[in-house]
């Protein structure tokens, strides 16, 4: 098991995702000998997980079941342990898209000053250009870990965290997750210092306050040839000064988005139909055994319905791209 | 790594190469090749002076269709403002504030005059501009600009700017698919290098391209085609090396039955055909160089033939005869070497595929999206990912449902995006007056294992049971 490739059955030391039910799932550590509780009973590691394939159904000391499903970014972001506030799958694609990453890409990370982690993935030029993208501010590792899967497996991720403990969490995770050997942990202030790297990044990612504070060191991490940076905010008055610092250091093809998740629920409702007392039209025959239609029926449709509450902003995406220097 | 990342050569535009033009928001896929004529937004152009330009190289368009790579902007010495009003209370929009009539406009283009300057020539020559606000005449001029400007930048392809091109110019082609929604898929699909991945799509190649470019060459794409033959072209336009498409398999979903069933036979039907391979290849080379002797010997021997008019008349006839023959023989052969090599491929993609190990499918097609699944759903592992795209939300309620009657996956999400442009900037930040209406909806989930018969306990994973209107009865 690895977050950035499959493999078919679990093993001890991974880390799975148990699936319980409709919208309920947690991760677990794969160990030997251990127990995890569910509300379905116990489920044995050495028994019941380790051998067995991913995606298989386990039946839990109770008596009722779990699935146990191989860990992807996707899963991991909706089950994280939250430290800071995370981007969600919709904005990480559509990053991962407009960023243009791919395998080999290396990348600059910045998050916030409180949850820095600086993720630079340097990549081993293979085939194609070398796509580096920095990421400023990991945070709890959501983006981090779609990233790497992405820019597996010729990527190299540096990530650069202020907090010293975080910094030392996160290393932790992404050996458990087996995508150590793509990243390097740093410990240091992205603001003061920039990415730590100059000329490598073909992708720069800003997630802070002040994005427009660091526009100038994005620049500077990246190729000569030049790039794409993206910024996320969640104000506007945020990204009008930093639509601004894009103008003014050169970049162009400026341009900021909103997208949004809309979810719609598969329901069959019934609906009762109308009395409007007998209907004098049908006649009714003396020996008809026929009995006119009860007047309770209901019509069932199958629809779907949104959910009462949704997620009506995260923030602002902001892409520009830096031309040749 | 430095040396690598200072060498130029994987920047520069050759010939060809497939790449975008771009003016603004349009976007055009199209190969560099010599002298030949280009038509994008109204304009005809050759693209021989872009080989040796770096990509994202801006040209502007001379006369004669010539691109010339376009001088370093000078900073706002572009247009000359000689100040503006408050408002446009006084401003009479009657059409006859610009003085120059579309003749003289036309005048201005044949004399030479560069957009800058027709642009410049029309401020000067509008009653109202000078009354105008500082922004209306901002907008003007960025109005202006777009018709008068006769520049292309010239862009390395890239699934995000395909994926534009294509919403923006041929959406039918593409079954309407969003260029956002296209990102969702190939994330929620778990798209990387390594795996293997079935494809099924009308898109004219964009998702599979797209699908390809997240891979990098490694791993293997299988894409699932309905029909005579693969369609394509999109995957050209992306311009991956070579080696990419040795990644790239394809299977005809009419064999699929037979597959599924164990039926598909992709043996060679002649026992020998493995080993004359290679003897055909080179029979074919043979016969073609005994057609071109015997048409060497031909012009001779007719000569020979006129000069001794009655003595071999029928050896005329007959040397035609053997060519002939000779013709057919070789495209008889050229014809075996294809379908053998066919049948290898159909062998390659059927043993990929029976394995019923894949690691993700994506489906984006015109047809019924619900028998596609199912059938393509088999061939997945346990505990991966999957993507379905319609235009249509019906259809996808359609497969929601037939797979929670059937069982074998968990986490099924019908969605869709909404998309928001904005305008920024200062004190004109707002949404962005057009917006799409839509952009198609996903189905996603993920795979698990089968189950043999049907679980007791399956309502866990169902949606709320609806609540029962409580109904009163009639009186009689």
């Amino acid at each position: 098991m690895s977050f950035v490739e499959y493999s078919d059955c679990i093993q001890d030391g991974d880390v799975a995702i148990v699936y319980l039910g409709h919208e309920s799932m947690t991760p677990v550590k794969v160990k030997r000998g251990a127990q995890t509780q569910t509300r379905y009973g116990v489920i044995r590691h050495s028994t019941d997980l380790i051998g067995q394939r991913y995606g298989s159904k386990v039946t839990c000391s109770k008596g009722g079941w779990v699935y146990v499903l191989h860990p992807t970014p996707e899963l991991w972001t909706v089950n994280l342990p939250h430290r800071t506030q995370i981007l969600y799958t919709t904005d990480i694609a559509t990053i991962t898209m407009m960023l243009e990453l791919k395998p080999g890409s290396v990348v600059c990370e910045s998050e916030p000053q409180l949850l820095k982690l600086h993720i630079i993935v340097s990549v081993s030029p293979v085939f194609i250009l070398p796509v580096c993208v920095c990421v400023s501010g990991t945070g709890s590792g959501s983006l981090s870990h779609a990233i790497l899967r992405t820019i597996a497996p010729t990527g190299h991720l540096h990530t650069v965290e202020f907090h010293q403990q975080r910094s030392e969490k996160v290393l932790e995770e992404f050996k458990e997750h087996r995508v150590d050997h793509l990243v390097t942990v740093r410990n240091q202030d992205a603001c003061k210092d920039g990415f730590g790297v100059t000329g490598v990044a073909d992708a720069v990612f800003l997630d802070i306050p002040s994005p427009w504070e660091a526009v100038k060191h994005a620049k500077a991490a990246m190729k000569k040839h030049g790039g794409r940076v993206c910024s996320f905010s969640p104000c506007i008055e945020q990204v009008q000064k930093t639509c601004e610092a894009f103008s003014d250091q050169g970049f162009e093809e400026i341009n900021s988005i909103e997208v949004l998740l809309r979810v719609h629920d598969v329901r069959t409702v019934y609906l009762p139909l109308p009395d409007f007392g007998p209907d004098p039209s049908v006649q009714i025959q003396p020996d008809s055994t026929i009995t006119p239609p009860q007047n309770h029926a209901s019509i069932a449709v199958k629809t779907t319905i949104p959910p009462r509450d949704v997620q009506g902003h995260t923030g602002y995406l902001t892409f520009a791209t830096k031309p040749r220097t | 790594m430095a040396d690598n990342v200072d060498d130029d050569s994987l920047y520069t535009i050759k010939e060809g190469d497939y790449v975008v033009l771009r003016r603004g928001d349009v976007f055009k896929a199209v190969q560099i090749q010599p002298k030949k004529k280009v038509i994008f937004e109204k304009q005809w152009f050759f693209l021989d002076n872009a080989v040796g330009q770096l990509y994202s190289t801006t040209f502007e368009l001379a006369s004669g269709g010539i691109l010339q790579p376009r001088k370093p902007k000078d900073p706002e010495s572009s247009t000359d403002t000689k100040g503006a009003g408050t408002d446009n209370r006084n401003i009479q929009d009657d059409g006859k504030s610009q003085k120059l009539t579309r003749d003289d406009i036309e005048t201005l283009k044949e004399q030479g005059l560069k957009g800058q300057e027709i642009i410049q020539q029309l401020i000067d020559n509008s009653s109202t501009f000078k009354d105008k606000t500082e922004y209306a005449q901002d907008k003007y001029i960025k109005k202006k600009k777009k018709k008068y400007e006769n520049i292309v930048t010239i862009l390395k392809p890239s699934c995000r700017i395909l994926a534009m091109m294509y919403h923006g110019r041929e959406p039918g082609k593409i079954c309407h698919l969003r260029y956002d929604t296209l990102a969702q898929m190939l994330t929620l699909a778990n798209i990387h290098a390594n795996s293997k991945v079935l494809v099924f799509e009308t898109c004219a190649g964009l998702v599979l391209g797209s699908v390809m470019e997240r891979m990098g060459g490694f791993g293997s794409v299988i894409q699932m085609y309905p029909g005579g033959g693969p369609v394509r072209a999109g995957v050209e336009s992306f311009g991956f090396p070579a080696h990419f498409h040795d990644t790239l398999h394809e299977f005809p979903i009419c064999h699929l039955n037979a597959l599924i069933a164990g039926t598909l036979d992709t043996t060679a039907k002649d026992p020998s055909a493995d080993l004359k391979e290679s003897d055909m290849a080179a029979e074919v080379k043979t016969e073609a160089e005994v057609k071109t002797e015997a048409e060497q010997k031909g012009s001779p021997e007719e000569q020979s033939m006129e000069t001794n008019s009655g003595a071999d008349g029928s050896l005329v006839p007959k040397k035609e005869e053997e060519e002939e023959e000779k013709r057919r023989e070789a495209k008889a052969q050229e014809k075996k070497v294809k379908q053998e090599e066919k049948r290898k491929k159909l062998a390659a993609a059927a043993s990929l595929l029976e394995g019923r190990n894949a690691d993700g499918l994506v489906i984006a097609s015109r047809f019924n999206p619900c028998p596609v699944l199912m059938a393509l759903l088999k061939f997945l592992s346990p505990s991966r990912p999957f993507v379905v795209y319609s235009q249509y939300k019906e259809c996808l309620i359609e497969c929601y449902t037939k797979l929670k009657e059937q069982g074998g996956t968990v986490n099924l999400k019908l969605t869709d995006y909404w998309l928001r442009h904005y305008q920024v900037l200062p004190n004109r930040t707002h949404p962005v007056l057009l917006m799409s209406g839509g952009g198609g909806y996903l189905l996603s989930g993920t795979t698990v294992a089968a189950e043999r018969s049907k679980p007791a306990a399956s309502r866990r994973d169902e949606e709320p049971a609806p609540k029962r209107q409580k109904v009163t009865e009639t009186e009689g």
